[in-house]
């Protein structure tokens, strides 16, 4: 038999540390960032992601968001060896540059940094900027590159997407004195989300710009071919002429800042503040448009640019909501619901839960199981998240109802609508149909009417 | 072949064209977006089912997040190998080092779930930033008496292939360590991966035969058995490109000898069960594996003539991990008359492509680590109906109107065995025969149109 002796009984190791619980991580609720960076870069219009870093991340990151969107998700490697990891990597770099434009004939290529890259002290922009300098003399027509810092031990996907946003923003966008049009960053949001958002501004005929916008290239049509770099995506013009914006509208409330690397988190910007402070560019930034109060917060802003009022469809559409809330109110009210994903995510859902009497539960940084030993404490009602906290619904036999990234175990993650009245309207529908199918499942003689 | 990157040109073969062994065994060149993952990913996926150990994974998040519950790697009993842990290193730690949180996170996890074994897997930094990780793990072992391997996976030390290797050389240092009597005709299972339960389909045939199955390396696996591996009479290796060096190792420590097998297709699977009942010169036990196969194989020639009636003059294209499972895949399709136009995988050698190569058609196209854009211009230059992959294959294949068939991890129903087979031509034809390719068509003629014939078919 094994040796069996009664675990943790000897003397204290010197890599003992009394006292602290839950150093390691379990079931992790958040990605690496290179993953956010990644999702930004498939948002501008031909671009290609590079990963500076061992092959794996590319795979790990292009299953993971193959599993979700459906689509295919090329994104290259530098595929770092053990000689690139000693000497350095500009070598790979190369090669991999060289590989991509041969393939895929990019107009830009984004590159995300890595822990391994990052940790042996890769000089990015150097490599870059040796790249440009080598081969512009050729007369060759080079795409754009775009560099984003991300190390996975800072932070976590949310974090990556809005460095690399601001990375973008701050690469590209130059200063104009014209200010017509409106710029609209609406962070980590699903195609059918953005679509929703261009429909909108359309409709107030706002001329904007949003980035990134990956609606189509992570949601295509069928093609016949497949298409190297899928069609659309923010173009690197719009974002160039970013600087000629009368405003910004960001969505989002912490962008994570209490996970950055740097100190004082005053000095931590986002790309909204980054154009306001360098650029004098109003930024309205608000909380992801979820609920019917932070819409009307949004459409507010909306009003005052374009110097419309809210179209009439769209007004339509808030009446039928409050309508539905009035209908299906007493289904919903003093239901807990347990909430997690990315931080700036989770807060929108939770004042949306409170605007319907939902009380919503959610826990700061923490990994699934975590919140598995919360939830026996919160015993929530439904859980309102990804697929990934599938485990703790069916551990507790309770209804999950799927929103955010990832979607890996249903169909449809790329058409899933959150934002605005039409968001609300499908969230608030499937909210309270989980509810009630809950509870004409359990019920001993079931039911045909409400 | 323009659509080739100059370095890559030589890992492309055609059947029949050439007589040059395919370049392979290589890294992926940068740039080429590689179906392949990293060394961490190899020694991940082939530990992963040990399901009464810890597993957990020394580096930043990323490497344990992508993997949790990655593989439908079934268990009868414990599921421990189904959570993600990690030590979410911080930048703190990259600077200070690690180990101490190493150390305290296996120690607390140790505590809490009374794992059989812990697997401790080096990411990428780990190894630059200096953390001693097998001393942490010899310190651990002295602490909880448990075994505490340290997995030694930085991603850029190889390719995936290298993460077998090192999977491998892990699981070695648990054999021995335990001495348990077994059955005299015992063998050990090396590379089934219990996905959807494909084991237990193979136990119940070996069963049946009056094998005994000691250990299952490492589908349903379980620290014990592997640490009595070395009792066994014979390894058994299936998904040779992951396991044939345990095999090796196990050979040469203990003398035990091993066989390749497959256990996709009636071929390759028959064969599986006969060379057992071979190895041990025993009538009796062949007489019941003869019995089992011309059971089985009466039991479901009638529904695989129907599928072959409706599928033959299909073609596939297959790029999968192992060349050993697309070699059986070939097999397996010609048995439902569909011919494999293009084969490749990520990991094979010289050996597998050789034989390959014999085994197709000429004409066809066979390649080593390929990436999309060269997939995407084989199946439309050899005009493939149904593809057969794993997920990033997928997306691939679906954006030009191809079928296609999971033949990977995240699999639910099991295509291994006899019953595997009649799911697996279930499968194709469910993809090949499905009505809605009709659309795929960008603009159908009038004809077409007219008479509903579809189109791609």
């Amino acid at each position: 038999m094994l040796r069996t002796k009664n675990i943790i009984s000897s003397a204290p190791s010197p890599l003992e540390r009394a006292g602290e619980r839950y150093v390691s991580t379990r079931n992790s609720c958040k990605l690496c960032a290179p993953l956010g960076a990644s999702l930004v870069f498939k948002g501008i219009e031909g671009c290609v992601p590079l990963i500076h870093g061992s092959q794996g991340c590319a795979t790990y990151i292009r299953r993971y968001m193959i599993s979700h969107y459906k689509e295919p998700v090329d994104i290259a490697s530098s595929n770092f060896s053990e000689e690139a990891t000693i000497y350095g990597g500009s070598r790979n770099f190369i090669t991999g540059i060289n590989n991509i434009i041969k393939q895929y004939k990019p107009s830009v290529i984004g590159i995300a940094s890595t822990c391994l890259s990052e940790t042996i002290g890769e000089d990015i922009p150097g490599h870059i900027f040796n790249y440009k300098e080598a081969n512009e003399k050729t007369g060759a027509k080079l795409p754009t590159f775009i560099h984003a810092s991300t190390p996975s031990y800072c932070g976590s996907h949310a974090e990556g997407f809005h460095n690399t946003v601001l990375a973008t923003v701050k690469s590209l966008a130059e200063f104009e004195n014209v200010r017509n049009k409106i710029t609209i960053l609406p962070g980590m949001v699903s195609p059918a989300d953005i679509r929703y958002l261009k429909e909108l501004l359309d409709d107030f005929e706002i001329n904007f710009t949003l980035f990134p916008d990956y609606s189509e290239t992570l949601d295509n049509e069928y093609t016949a071919e497949y298409q190297l770099i899928p069609t659309g995506g923010t173009t690197v013009h719009d974002i160039q002429r970013m600087g000629n914006s009368k405003a910004t509208i960001e969505f989002g409330a912490s962008f994570n800042k209490s996970f950055s690397r740097l100190k004082d988190k005053s000095s931590v910007q986002t790309a909204g503040e980054w154009l306001e402070s360098s650029y004098y560019i109003k930024n309205y930034q608000m909380p992801l448009p979820i609920g019917i109060e932070a819409t009307d917060k949004f459409v507010d802003v909306l009003k005052t640019v374009s110097g419309k009022e809210l179209p009439e469809y769209h007004r339509k559409e808030r009446g039928r909501l409050v309508d539905a809330y009035i209908d299906a109110h007493k289904y919903v009210f003093g239901k807990k619901a347990l909430l997690y994903g990315e931080e700036d995510f989770v807060t929108a859902m939770a004042d949306w839960c409170r605007e319907i009497g939902v009380e919503p539960y959610f826990v700061k940084g923490v990994d699934f199981e975590t919140l598995r030993e919360k939830a026996d404490e919160f015993q929530p009602d439904f859980l309102l998240g990804n697929s990934k906290g599938y485990y703790i619904a069916r551990e507790r036999k309770i209804p999950l109802v799927r929103v955010g990234f990832p979607i890996h175990d249903r169909f449809g993650a790329n058409r899933m609508l959150h934002l605005g009245y039409r968001g609300t309207q499908e969230l608030f529908d499937r909210v309270v149909n989980a509810l009630i199918e809950y509870k004409q499942e359990n019920s001993p003689i079931g039911y045909k009417y409400l | 072949m323009a659509h080739i990157l100059d370095e890559r040109q030589l890992q492309v073969s055609v059947a029949g064209a050439n007589e040059r062994t395919i370049d392979c065994n290589k890294a992926s060149l940068a740039g080429s977006v590689s179906q392949r993952a990293c060394v961490f990913c190899g020694s991940r996926v082939v530990l992963y089912p040990i399901s009464d150990a810890l597993h957990l994974i020394h580096g930043p998040i990323g490497c344990a997040a992508y993997t949790w519950d990655i593989r439908g790697s079934l268990s009868s009993g414990p599921e421990l190998h189904r959570l993600s842990f990690s030590t979410d290193l911080q930048e703190r730690d990259v600077i200070f080092g690690g180990e101490t949180k190493l150390y305290n996170a296996a120690l607390e996890l140790i505590e809490a779930h009374k794992p059989k074994a812990a697997f401790i897997y080096s990411t990428c930094i780990v190894g630059v930033i200096g953390d001693d990780v097998e001393r942490a793990c010899r310190m651990l072992e002295e602490k909880t008496g448990i075994p505490v391997i340290a997995v030694q996976a930085p991603g850029f030390q190889g390719s995936k292939k290298d993460g077998y290797k090192v999977a491998c050389e892990s699981i070695f240092k648990l054999v021995g360590r335990i001495n348990k009597p077994i059955a005299a005709k015992s063998i050990n299972i090396l590379g089934d991966f219990n996905l959807a339960g494909e084991l237990w389909i193979l136990l119940e045939y070996y069963k049946k035969m009056g094998v005994h199955v000691n250990a299952t390396i490492t589908g349903d696996g379980r620290v014990e058995d592997i640490c009595n591996a070395h009792n066994a009479a014979l390894n058994v290796v299936q998904c040779s490109g992951s396991m044939n060096y345990l095999a090796k190792l196990m050979k040469d420590e203990y003398n035990i000898p091993s066989m390749r097998v497959s256990y996709f297709g009636i071929e390759d699977m028959s064969d599986a069960l006969y060379d057992v009942a071979r190895f041990f010169k025993d009538d009796n036990m062949m007489d019941k594996a003869r019995e089992l196969v011309r059971d089985e194989i009466s039991r479901m020639m009638p529904a695989l003539a129907w599928y072959k009636e409706r599928l033959t003059g299909k073609k596939a294209a297959i790029y999968v991990g192992g060349a050993f499972k697309a070699i059986s895949l070939v097999k397996a399709l010609r048995l439902i008359g569909v011919q494999s136009v293009i084969v490749g995988s990520q990991t094979g050698t010289p050996e597998d492509y050789e034989l390959i190569k014999k085994l197709c058609d000429e004409g066809t196209i066979i390649v080593d680590d390929s990436n999309p854009v060269e997939l995407s211009h084989f199946v439309k230059e050899k005009q493939a109906d149904i593809f057969i992959g794993g997920v990033k294959e997928r997306p691939i294949a679906h954006k030009i109107g191809l079928g296609f068939c999971d033949h990977n991890h995240e699999r639910k129903e099991p295509l291994a065995g006899y019953e595997g087979m009649i799911n697996f031509a279930k499968e194709i034809y469910a993809t090949a025969m499905s009505p809605v390719w009709r659309f795929t068509s960008p603009q159908p003629s009038p004809k077409e149109r007219e008479t509903g014939e579809n189109v791609i078919f």
